[in-house]
């Protein structure tokens, strides 16, 4: 049996569900899955400007594995250009670090689906819960 | 609303199960009747998919809450996708019945 997936920490998913080509002169053909984390690491690495091993404490994997996400990353995003495929985002193996609250009040750990609208803990009703980041966890 | 709390005994003054897929219990508490329910897990000693098995009942008790010491990877795959609340408490001293009355109390 292989060796478990380690989690990837995300810091926030993609804003979109994906990229289509345009003004192709024939039918766009098939589709390339981009993974959340495949999508953070260019995040990090280009738009926010980390090295490997920066971004790779951020995520919560080692320096090697982040390379290689990124490199399969923009693979992934060359190969959508060149075959003018469109780009779909896919959740991959990642935990969502935005999605996860604790409760300063009782210390309880917990996330909220998008079904539930009351940003409070759902144990004791306080108010005062902050995102769990890289730092806290 | 239906709560699911993983238990390590079937009473009120159980203490709680930091083990969510292999838990010896669950207790189904409604805060709309103010009852809870013990249910045992049959599926605590099974060799694997314990994780599985326990969201699955989550999702056929219609719960939108579950409240337990952690969660793995599959489990929180399949309650994430039902929109289910996941509340991880670390404290394993407590008692099924502390944890009911303070999801009362609001």
């Amino acid at each position: 049996m292989p060796r478990r997936k380690r989690l990837r920490k995300v810091v926030a998913p993609p804003g979109f569900k994906g990229y289509k080509p345009y003004g192709t002169s024939g039918k766009v053909t098939g589709h390339v899955e981009l993974l959340y984390e495949e999508y953070e690491a260019i995040k990090l690495v280009d738009y926010d400007g980390m090295n490997h091993l920066e971004a790779s404490k951020l995520m919560g994997i080692s320096r090697p594995t982040m390379a290689r996400i990124y490199e399969e990353a923009r693979k992934k995003i060359a190969k959508a250009l060149v075959e003018s495929k469109e780009i779909k985002t896919a959740f991959g193996n990642a935990w969502l670090d935005k999605s996860w609250y604790v409760c300063e009040q009782c210390h309880t750990k917990f996330n909220l689906p998008d079904n539930i609208t009351q940003q409070a803990c759902p144990l004791c009703s306080s108010f005062n819960i902050n995102a769990i980041t890289k730092t806290s966890k | 609303m239906k709560t699911i709390i993983s238990s390590s005994g079937n009473k009120l003054n159980s203490e709680f199960d930091l083990r969510f897929g292999r838990a010896a219990w669950f207790c189904l508490f409604d805060d709309e009747t103010g009852k809870s329910i013990f249910f045992q897990n049959e599926h605590s000693e099974a060799q694997g998919g314990a994780g599985t098995k326990a969201s699955e009942f989550v999702i056929e008790m219609e719960a939108t809450k579950v409240i337990s010491g952690d969660f793995g990877p599959k489990a929180k795959e399949l309650l994430e996708k039902f929109k289910i609340q996941m509340v991880i408490l670390d404290n394993a001293k407590t008692t099924i019945g502390e944890i009911v009355e303070k999801l009362a109390g609001k």
